[in-house]
C-alpha cells in the first residue's frame, strides 16, 4: 500500500477551466478584429497607442495593487482589457502623455477607487475617455484620415452632422464605407464589420447575452427613425447612426461590461433601453457630437439602483414562502 | 427528451467505468460498520465485544423514528466497538467484525425468493425497515419512512431516480443494466403501497442507452413509463427530477409529498427487492471506483464495512499524485480523510483524483458574470448568498432562499472567479440550523 497524503476541500471537485484571465483576454481577442483594423487604417501610431495603453493600464494596476498591499492582479486581464478599449476609444494622433493620464484615470480613479476588480461603479475605459475629452476637447476630436501619410486629420461624421447638418454629413459619408472603416474616428471604433465579428465570439463564448447591445441598438434605430421619418432634412437616417461614432463598440463591448451591468434580463433590458435612448437624445441635441460614453456611465450609476430592485423582489418572493411555511 | 427547467450544466461526463461489468469483491480481513448510515439518529449497538454473529445479524438497532437498522456483513467476531473515520468526515461509532471466513447467514435469512404479493402493506414495510434499507443515493433518509408519506398527502407518481448525473459514478447504470428485474420488482413492491391511481415512472439520462432499453423490456408490460432524459447536470436531484417527469415544482420549504411524488434510487429499489422476497438486509451495495489515479477502475460489489485501504488493494495500484480521495461523485461528494473510512450504505462511488487547485487560495473577487444565476437549478443567486453568508448576516440570507438551495454545487462549478459559492451556502445553513436550534433549546 502506497503511502499519499489526502488532503479535503470543498465540493465540487470538478471545475471549469474558465477564470477571470480566459474570460478577459477572451474579450480582448474578441477586440482583436478591430484592433488589427485599427493599425490597418491609421497606421504604426494606432500601434503606438494600443501598447502605451495597455503597457500604462498594467502599470497602474500593479502600482495601484502594491499601494493598497493586495494581491498582484495587473495581470489578471482586466487591465489589459480597459487599456485595449482605452486605446480603441482614442484617435490615433492623440499625444502619448495623455495616454498615460487616462490610463492612470482609468485604474486608479475608476477602478481601485472603488476596491478594484469586480467593485467599481462605471466602466474604467469610459470614466478615462470622457476625462480626456473634457479634459483635452481639441486632442480628442481632430481624428486622423485613414491611409492619411501626413498626419491629415478631418471632423468626424458625426461631428459634420452636429456642426453642418444632415447634408454635409451624408455627402461626408458612404454607408458601406462607413461599415467597412474607412471613416474619420476613434481607433477602433470606425469598423462596424470588425466589431461585429468580435460580438459574434463574445456570443459564441456566451460571455455577453444579446439582451443589453440589442436593446440599445434597437432602441438608438427606433429613436432616430422616428426622428428621421418626421423630418428628413433636419436628422440623419437611423443607419448613419448605426455605423458611426462609437455606438457598436459601447453597444457590444462597454455597455456589457459584467461588472458595470446589471446581472438580471429584466435589468439588462432596462440598462439597453436607458443607454440607447440617452446616446440618442444626446447625438440629436446634446452639446456633443457622440454620447454614447456619456449614457453608459449615466445608466451604471442606475446600475445598483435596478440590481436592488431585483433583490428587493427575490426577498419579496422568499419571505412570502417562509410565512406561509 | 425531457429536462428540467431552469439552470443546469454539463460537466465532462467521464464515465469510464460504463461498460464494466459488476465485481463481486472478496472478503476482506476486517469489516469496520458504522452506526450511522443514514440520516437521522445513529443506531443502538445490540451487540458487545467477543459476540459471534452471523451474516445479516441486527447489531445496530433503529433508535427512534428516523434512524435505520444496521446488519453485520458477514459471520464473525465483534472486535470493538469504537470511533472510527467515517466518509461523512467526522469519526463515528463503528462495530468492528473480525470475519471467520465461513459467511454464515443468520436463520431465516437468505430464504428462497417468497411471492411479495401475499404480503400485506405493513408486513412490507416493517420488512424494509427490518433490513435497514436507506435512500442509496447520497442522503441516506430511511426508506421505509419515506414510503409511509403523511395520511393527508396524496401520492399519485412514484418515481425511480436512474439519472445518475454525476460524473464518474456508473453503479446504478450497471445495476439497471444486470439487474433490471430486481429493480422493477422492488419498484413494483413500493408502488403497492400506495392505494389510487399511481404513475410509475423510471428516468434515466439519455447517455445510458443500454440502460434505457433494458429497463423498457421489463418494465414497458407492468405499466412502468421509463423516461430518457437530458444528459444534463443536476437531472438526478430531487426536485429537478420531478420537474423534469411530471413538470411540477416542488416549492420552497415542500418535501417531495406535498406535490404527490415520492423518489427512490434504483439502488434502494433493489434493496427494497432483497429485502421483500429474498429477506436479505441490505449489507453490500455496487460502487463505482473510478477516477483519473486509479488503473484499474470498475465497478464494484462491496461488504458495507469494507475499507477504503482494502479497495485500494482489490483495485490496485492508486497513483503517486492522488492527493483526494472523494466518497460519492465529484460534485457533491466529500473528500475523506483517511484510507480507514468504510463503504457504507450511502457511498456510490470512490474517486482516485489529482486536485491541481488544491493548496492554493484560489477564491478571487466576484466579476458579475451571473454565469452562477444561469445554472442554478433552484433560480435562486449563489454569489449573493456567499455574499451575504462572508458578511454573517444570518437573518437577511434566509430571505434570499436560503433553505431552497439543494447544494449541487453548480455554481461553483462555473464560477471563473473560483469562489467557494456551495461551501459558503453550506457554511450559512449550518449556523442558521445551529442558532435555530439553540432559540427553540
Amino acid at each position: 500500500m502506497q503511502s499519499v497524503k489526502l488532503k479535503v476541500s470543498y465540493a465540487p471537485f470538478v471545475r471549469t477551466k474558465d477564470s477571470i484571465e480566459s474570460v478577459m483576454y477572451n474579450v480582448a481577442l474578441a477586440l482583436a478584429p478591430a484592433t488589427v483594423m485599427s493599425i490597418y487604417l491609421f497606421g504604426m501610431r494606432a500601434l503606438l497607442v494600443n501598447l502605451v495603453c495597455i503597457a500604462s493600464c498594467i502599470g497602474f494596476e500593479w502600482l495601484m495593487d502594491t499601494i493598497r498591499k493586495k494581491p498582484a492582479s495587473c495581470l489578471d486581464g482586466s487591465a489589459f482589457v480597459t487599456g485595449l478599449l482605452l486605446a480603441l476609444n482614442v484617435p490615433s494622433n492623440l499625444p502619448l502623455w495623455m495616454l498615460v493620464i487616462g490610463s492612470f484615470i482609468a485604474i486608479a480613479a475608476a477602478k481601485h477607487v472603488f476596491g478594484g476588480l469586480g467593485h467599481n461603479v462605471f466602466n474604467p475605459a469610459l470614466v478615462a475617455r470622457v476625462f480626456l475629452l473634457v479634459s483635452f476637447p481639441a486632442a480628442m476630436t481632430s481624428w486622423p484620415v485613414p491611409f492619411a501619410v501626413d498626419m491629415e486629420t478631418a471632423a468626424s461624421p458625426l461631428g459634420i452632422l452636429k456642426t453642418d447638418g444632415v447634408e454635409a454629413a451624408m455627402k461626408s459619408l458612404d454607408l458601406m464605407s462607413g461599415f467597412y472603416g474607412t471613416m474619420n474616428g476613434s481607433m477602433g471604433e470606425t469598423s462596424s464589420l470588425a466589431l461585429l465579428v468580435g460580438a459574434g465570439w463574445l456570443f459564441y463564448k456566451r460571455y455577453i447575452t444579446v439582451y443589453i447591445p440589442f436593446t440599445l441598438l434597437g432602441s438608438v434605430f427606433l429613436f432616430t427613425a422616428i426622428f428621421h421619418l418626421i423630418d428628413p432634412a433636419a436628422y440623419a437616417p437611423p443607419l448613419f447612426h448605426m455605423v458611426t461614432g462609437g455606438l457598436l463598440l459601447g453597444a457590444f463591448f462597454m455597455a456589457t461590461d459584467m461588472v458595470t451591468s446589471p446581472l438580471s434580463v429584466r435589468g439588462q433590458i432596462i440598462f439597453g433601453l436607458g443607454c440607447g435612448l440617452l446616446t440618442a437624445v444626446i447625438r440629436l441635441w446634446g452639446g456633443y457630437p457622440e454620447g454614447i460614453s456619456f449614457a453608459i456611465l449615466i445608466m451604471n450609476g442606475f446600475v445598483p439602483l435596478i440590481d436592488s430592485w431585483d433583490l428587493n423582489d427575490r426577498k419579496a418572493i422568499h419571505q412570502k414562502k417562509l410565512q406561509t411555511t | 427528451m425531457k429536462t428540467f427547467r431552469t439552470g443546469g450544466i454539463h460537466p465532462p461526463e467521464s464515465k469510464l467505468t460504463g461498460n464494466s461489468p459488476i465485481e463481486v469483491m472478496p472478503l476482506p480481513s476486517e469489516l469496520a460498520i458504522p452506526l450511522s448510515q443514514h440520516l437521522g439518529k445513529p443506531a443502538k449497538p445490540v451487540v458487545k465485544m467477543n459476540d459471534e454473529v452471523k451474516k445479516g445479524q441486527l447489531i445496530g438497532e433503529a433508535d427512534g423514528f428516523i434512524s435505520a437498522n444496521v446488519h453485520a456483513s458477514t459471520s464473525g467476531k465483534i472486535k470493538a466497538i469504537k470511533p472510527h473515520p467515517h466518509p461523512g468526515g467526522q469519526y463515528a461509532m463503528t462495530v468492528f467484525i473480525t470475519p471467520d471466513g465461513k459467511d454464515e447467514w443468520a436463520e431465516g435469512l437468505e430464504c428462497a425468493p417468497a411471492d411479495w404479493k401475499r404480503l400485506s402493506k405493513q408486513e412490507i414495510l416493517r420488512k424494509i425497515k427490518d433490513a435497514g434499507v436507506v435512500g442509496m443515493g447520497g442522503a441516506g433518509f430511511p426508506t421505509n419512512v419515506k414510503l409511509s408519506p403523511p395520511p393527508d398527502k396524496k401520492i399519485d407518481t412514484l418515481i425511480l431516480n436512474g439519472a445518475e448525473c454525476e460524473p464518474f459514478l456508473t453503479a446504478d447504470h450497471r445495476l439497471m443494466v444486470e439487474s433490471p428485474e430486481d429493480i422493477v420488482t422492488g419498484l413494483e413492491i413500493m408502488a403497492s403501497l400506495f392505494d389510487g391511481p399511481l404513475k410509475i415512472a423510471i428516468g434515466i439520462e439519455s447517455n445510458k442507452q443500454d440502460a434505457i432499453e433494458t429497463l423498457q423490456r421489463y418494465a414497458l408490460p407492468k405499466q412502468i413509463e421509463v423516461v430518457s432524459l437530458k444528459t444534463k447536470y443536476p437531472q438526478g436531484a430531487e426536485k429537478q427530477l420531478i420537474n423534469a417527469i411530471t413538470g411540477r415544482v416542488v416549492g420552497e420549504g415542500e418535501l417531495p409529498f406535498d406535490k404527490g411524488c415520492i423518489v427512490q434510487n434504483i439502488g434502494t429499489a433493489a434493496a427494497v427487492c432483497d429485502a421483500v422476497c429474498r429477506n436479505r438486509p441490505l449489507i453490500e451495495r455496487v460502487l463505482t471506483v473510478s477516477g483519473m489515479e486509479i488503473s484499474r477502475k470498475k465497478n464494484i460489489s462491496a461488504r458495507i464495512g469494507t475499507s477504503f485501504s482494502d479497495i485500494i488493494a482489490f483495485c490496485g495500484d492508486m497513483s503517486e499524485k492522488t492527493n483526494q480521495i472523494i466518497s460519492g461523485g465529484p460534485m457533491m461528494g466529500k473528500a475523506v480523510f483517511s484510507l480507514d473510512v468504510p463503504v457504507v450504505k450511502t457511498t456510490s462511488g470512490i474517486l482516485f483524483i489529482n486536485n491541481p487547485a488544491l493548496g492554493k487560495s484560489m477564491e478571487r473577487t466576484c466579476i458579475r458574470c451571473g454565469r452562477c444565476v444561469e445554472v442554478c437549478p433552484q433560480g435562486l443567486a449563489p454569489w449573493l448568498l456567499a455574499n451575504v453568508a462572508q458578511l454573517r448576516h444570518f437573518d437577511e440570507i434566509q430571505t434570499l432562499g436560503l433553505a431552497n438551495c439543494t447544494e449541487c454545487g453548480s455554481c461553483t462549478y462555473v464560477c471563473p472567479s473560483g469562489r467557494e459559492l456551495v461551501h459558503w451556502i453550506k457554511y450559512a445553513k449550518a449556523l442558521v440550523a445551529n442558532r435555530q436550534k439553540r432559540k427553540s433549546a
